[in-house]
This record gives structure tokens, sequence and C-alpha cells, in this order.
């Protein structure tokens, strides 16, 4: 098992630098840089640019050096905590972000809970009832589920509750605990708030998930082992949650691979609609400007999010399934 | 056995009283060892049927597939004629009628049945509030017009015409899903947008599957050092949020280009990021297969690999490749509704759903005039649409279910 955590963590690091040169090669595509959009606006404008600022700005932060000079600057700040100066707001990027970044954890990671607390009775539901009522209309939900865009749902959502109740839903909290140092009532008023974003969030990946756990139970609930173990006069749930279910669950959890991102992408789209203080609006207005270091670092984090996450759900798989990591281990 | 003949034995000698032999039967036909495998013409055309012919029958029978693929079969038809089946022409402004609500098509008129008709509006403007308000007028019947001569287009932009599908009553107006901000009918926007909104998912997966059968066969059939590195390279793209990262590579698009070059920017976006799934599929069944038999005859006959992989390897599992694509489609669809409603997509002039979508993302805006949320419809369809009958496919491609 050690070996296997060592391995995995060995394969991380090369991955999040390759993710790193992406990102940075990305945001330096397009031509110039916030500096030069920037002074174009001033000029554009009329007003007289703080030149002297903005000189000492480029040469701090060396854009009059080559690019790979810029990106292990980038890089080594990132290593020592270090993520950049947002030059649109005129502060660290930690100062700016603060606790976005944190919201947006916790946003993601409530969601996957939610995904699974939902998906789980569901897809058992619907497998061990297959072709029932209730299957039928689980499968259309779903259906609906994963075709409808999630920005949709919070606009529905937002317009039923405008209507209905007359109030906004919209923020993670209550106004009043914005700016405000984490206490108890902040994070009631965080719970209190939270489960509107995540059902919309998480509704496309729960619908995925049941299909999945559905699918992959009615293969298991085939074969001969089952009937055998039916047939030997076991009780059905024992049956059911001693093998087959288990069996089924190994791609439930290699899943959270594919779901990290889809929750993160879906976090980003929807806080624009719902105006959530997550990562999603203020990346957008940062691509927009060129402000790179906020962006970089904006996408650097959601992409470090999503490697540590596969990575917990390699463990997680190497727990339950013993031929992963002896596998793992015997390639050592 | 058609032709049996019956010939009494007649033994040699003659007496009568000699009890008569049981009868019996002799064919004349001549002997064939295999009759009892010969197939009926049914089992004969089931068993020389090719792998496609196979996977549509077994497609066929499966209803909500088949359902699906006639309603993306008639939405791709739509985009080819969208000039004739829309009413107004995309661009087209009807300054009286901002924000007009969705005009409901009647077909009783006092109890009998009546051609279709709507009823014309009467607008005033509410200044204390300063809100337009329009209440349907029931003077005001204005029937609706079939294959009737309404406002000029270029067909496709070459070929002037004025013929349309159906058209508001002379002097009159058909608003069957509301107007926008501009006046502009929603409805034909909607069918006009399909344009942008169906093709780029279709694009979108031919870029990936190209990317896919490449860099997945590549992989897959070199093994090795090539492997491990495609291998790793997809773990990083996978690793991505795929809307962030579309949003940035989004973001990067010049505002110089025309909406035209920026269209294809969106679906090179979209399919640049999805082709993993499709090439470690290659990879995985080329892995297996090039031990086969066939693959090391056509190598011993000096194909050439590019040969091996497109000739030999790829046509085995192609129907799954089909069906996995066809399952990627609603993923770019979403995609670009996504990337348009937050302004980053497809640009107008050029319409798209997820553009149309773009005037709704305000909320107040949304709950006066909820007839803008009206695009979402379409694209919940077309995802379903998708979504049913890739599965189909998928169930159809499998030959051991």
């Amino acid at each position: 098992m050690l070996s296997y955590i060592v391995h995995r963590i060995l394969i991380m690091i090369p991955t999040l630098i390759a993710i790193s040169i992406v990102i940075f090669t990305i945001i330096n595509l397009p031509p110039g840089n916030y500096f030069t959009t920037y002074i174009a606006q001033l000029q554009g404008s009329g007003e007289k640019s703080d030149l002297a600022k903005i000189e000492f700005l480029e040469k701090e932060y060396g854009f009059d050096r080559p690019l790979w000079q810029q990106y292990l600057y980038w890089a080594n700040g990132l290593l020592h905590g270090d993520l950049g100066y947002s030059f649109s707001y005129d502060l660290p990027v930690d100062k700016v972000v603060g606790d976005r970044l944190l919201l947006t954890a916790v946003v993601a990671i409530t969601t996957i809970i939610f995904t699974y607390i939902v998906a789980f009775p569901i897809g058992i539901y619907s497998a061990t009832h297959q072709y029932s009522i209730g299957d039928h209309l689980l499968t259309l939900l779903g259906f609906l589920g994963l075709a409808t865009p999630s920005f949709l749902l919070a606009l529905i959502l937002l317009y039923f509750s405008n209507v209905y109740f007359g109030i906004s839903i919209g923020g993670l909290m209550d106004p009043k605990y914005l700016d405000q140092p984490w206490s108890w009532g902040k994070i009631l008023s965080l719970m209190e708030h939270i489960w509107i974003p995540v059902i919309v969030i998480g509704s496309a990946g729960t619908a995925a998930m049941i299909r999945r756990l559905r699918a992959n139970l009615l293969d298991e609930l085939q074969k001969q082992y089952v009937i055998t173990a039916r047939a030997k006069g076991l009780r059905p749930l024992k049956v059911l949650f001693k093998y087959p279910l288990r069996m089924a669950l190994n791609p439930f959890i290699s899943d959270i691979g594919s779901l990290l991102p889809q929750v993160i992408s879906g976090a980003a789209i929807v806080s624009v609609v719902m105006s959530l203080p997550t990562t999603g609006p203020m990346l957008l207005s940062a691509l927009r400007s060129q402000d790179m270091y906020l962006a970089g670092s904006f996408l650097m984090f959601m992409a470090f999010l999503t490697v540590v996450g596969v990575f917990i759900s390699d463990l997680a798989l190497a727990l339950l399934d013993p031929r992963i990591r002896l596998q793992a281990g015997r390639r050592q | 056995m058609s032709d049996l003949t019956f010939i009494p034995r007649r033994p040699g000698g003659g007496d009568d009283a000699a009890p008569v032999p049981l009868p019996h039967y002799v064919s004349r036909a001549p002997y064939d060892p295999y009759a009892v495998d010969a197939m009926t013409a049914a089992q004969q055309r089931f068993y020389v049927a090719s792998q496609w012919r196979m996977m549509w029958w077994k497609l066929r029978r499966h209803h909500v597939a088949v359902a699906a693929g006639v309603i993306l079969l008639a939405m791709y038809l739509g985009i080819m004629v969208c000039e004739f089946v829309a009413p107004y022409g995309v661009d087209t402004r009807n300054t009286d009628f901002i924000y007009a609500p969705p005009q409901p098509v009647h077909i009783f008129y006092q109890g009998r049945l009546v051609a279709p008709y709507v009823l014309g509006y009467d607008s005033h403007l509410d200044m204390r509030r300063l809100e337009r308000i329009y209440m349907p007028d029931p003077q005001k019947l204005q029937p609706i017009r079939f294959f009737c001569r309404g406002g000029e287009y270029k067909f496709w932009g070459l070929v002037p015409g004025d013929l349309h599908l159906f058209c508001p009553a002379a002097g009159g107006q058909l608003f069957l899903l509301g107007t926008d901000r501009l006046g502009q009918d929603l409805m034909s926007r909607i069918i006009y947008g399909a344009r942008v909104s169906l093709t780029v998912g279709l694009i979108g997966v031919t870029v990936s599957l190209t990317l896919g059968i490449v860099i997945g066969g590549i992989a897959g059939y070199y093994g090795g050092w090539t492997d491990i590195l495609t291998q790793r390279a997809m773990e990083v793209i996978q690793s991505f949020p795929h809307l962030p990262l579309w949003m940035a590579l989004s973001a990067i698009l010049p505002v110089s280009w025309s909406p035209l070059l920026v269209y294809f920017g969106i679906t090179l976006i979209l399919g640049m990021i999805d082709w993993t799934h499709l090439a470690r599929a290659v990879r995985s069944k080329l892995l297996a297969l090039r031990e086969e038999d066939f693959c090391t005859a056509a190598v011993l006959m000096g194909a050439r690999p590019a040969r091996i992989i497109g000739r030999h390897l790829l046509p085995s599992f192609s129907s799954h490749l089909i069906a996995s694509a066809t399952l990627m489609i609603p993923g770019m669809i979403l995609g670009e509704t996504a990337l348009s409603f937050l302004g980053l997509g497809v640009r107008p002039p050029m319409t798209s759903w997820g553009v149309l979508l773009n005037d709704a993302q305000n909320i107040n805006v949304v709950v006066l005039y909820p007839w803008l949320l009206a695009p979402v419809v379409p694209v919940i369809l077309a995802v379903l649409a998708f979504n049913f009958l890739g599965d189909g496919l998928r169930d159809a491609a499998d030959p051991y279910h």
C-alpha cells in the first residue's frame, strides 16, 4: 500500500508541472499583457496614466524578460505560496481571492457528498426494481438532469424564489457576514445558503452517477454467483450488499476523477448566475482583462483541486479493491 | 422433401398369397449430405448480413432511440432551410413590439373549428411604471398564412427568396414565442440559432474523432514510450475542469476575428479537450487487437502501420467509436451554450441558443419576460435526443448482448 501511495504522489508532480505550463501558455497566448490593454484603455478615455508605477510593476514582474523566465518566476512563487499580484485589484492575489478559493473547495466537496448521498440509494433502487414504474420515472428524471444546463436550473430556482417568495437566494451567506472573520454564525449561515448551489451544480453529476451505478449493478446482478447465492437461500439484502454492490462500487469511486472537474466547471458557471462569492465571476473578469496572475492562480488552484481529488479517489479505490493495490505494488 | 414418390415393391415370383411387404418411400432427389445445414432465406439473410446491417436491425427495435433519431433528423433538415421555416428574418426588428409576450395559437372561434389564428396586440406604454403593456385584442383576428410570400431573405446568404412555411397575416404579427429587447421574433431566432448550436457539436466531434483516432491509434499500436507519453498528456488534459479551460481558451480568441472565425475557433476549442476519452477507447482496443493473427498477417505481408490501423484494426470497432462519438455531442452542445451564455462563445450578430440565452442572464429580466428562457427547450430536446440515440447505438454496437 505504501509503495502505491508513493508511486501515485510521484506521478502527481510531473502532472502538476505540465498543468502549470499549459496554464501559463494559455494565459500568455493573447497578444500584449494587462498593461498594454490598460494603457490603451486609459489613452482611449483621455486620462493620464501613472506610467512610472506601471513601468515599475512591469519591471517587478518581469514582463520585459523572456517567457520562460516569467514562467519560472510565477511557478517559483506558487511553490512558496505566493500567488502573484493582481493588477486590476492592485492587491496581492491571495488578498483578493481570500475566502473565494476556500468557498470553492467547500462547495465542490459538499456537492460531491450530496451527489453520493442522493445517487447511491436511487441507483440501487433503480437496479433492483428494473423496469418498474419507479425505475422508469427515475431514469427519465436522470436524463432530464443530464440534459439541463446547470445555469438554467439556477435561473429557474432563482426565478421561482423571486416570484413566489420575493427573495433573492443568490450568494452563499447572509450579507452581514460578508467580509467578516469566520465565526460560528457565519458557518451556520453558509450551511443555510449552500444547498441551492449544491443541488444546482450536483444535478448533472448525480444523474450520471445514478445511471452508471444502475448499469454496473445490473451487470453484476445477472452473474451466476448471485444466482447461486439466491439459490442457497441468502436473504435478498445480504446478497445485494455482500457481493454485487461491492463490485459495482469500483467505478463509482473512480468516478470522482471525472466528477470533480465537472463539479468545478459547474460551480464556475453557476456562480456567475447566482452571484456566488466563488471563483467563477472573478475568473471571468480576470480572463477578460488579462489579469494574468489572478487568472493563472485561479486555474492552477482548480486543477490542483482536481488532481488531489483524483489522487484521493485512487487511494479509496486501492483500499476497496485489492487487485489494484497489489498490482501497483508488483510494478515497483 | 417435396418430390417423394411411392414405389410399391413387387417381390419377384408371383403367388398372391404372400404377404405384401410394408410400403416405403425412396426419394428420387440427388443425395445432399448438407441438406440439414441448409438455411431458409430469412436465416441466410441474417448470417450474411454485414455488421452495419445487424446494427441497424438491432437499433430499429430500440424505439426510443429511433424516435430520437427521427427528431434529430428533422432538426438537421430544419437547419438546412431555416430561411424557409422561420416566419421572420434573423435580424428583422419589429420596433413597435419590444418584449411582446408570446401569442397563443387559437383554432376555435366562438366554438367553431377554424383555421389557426392569433390575436393581434393592443399595446401602450404605462408611463407610471415605464412598462410596455400588450393586451390581446379580440377584434384583431389574424389567421396564419401557410406557404406564403413574406419577408425577403437570401437563402444561405446566396439565393434571394421570400417563400415561408408560415407567416403572419398581412399587416399582422406572429410572435409564437414572444420578442426580445430589440423586437426580434424569438421563434425565428431560435430556428436560426439551431444552425450554429447543432453544427458546433458535429464539427467539434469530428475534430475529437480525428484527434482521438490518430493519437489513440499511435499510442495503442506502437505501445512503449509513445504510449506512456500520450497517456500522461491525456491525464493532464483530463484533470482540467473543462469549463474554466474553455473559458480561458475562448477568452484568447482575438476580438478582431469575424463571427465566422470565432465560431470555428469555438468548435475547435470544444473538440480539442474532449478527444481524450475517444483516444483512450481507441488505445485500449488497439492494444488488444494488434496481437490478433490477422494483424500479424498484415504485418508479414508488408503493410505499413497507417494501413494496418486504418484498414484492419479500426473497422473492427468503428461501430463503438460512432456510438461514443454520438454520446459526446450533447456535451459539446451544452458547452457551446454555456460559453455563449457567459458571452465568451459565438458572438453576435451570429446567433446560437446560448447567445439568445445571454439575454436571460439577469434574473430580473427573466422575471419580467420569462419567455426569454424559451431557447433552453431546444437545447434540452437536442441533448436528450443525442443521449437516447447514443444509448441505442451503444447497445446495438455490442454483439454480445
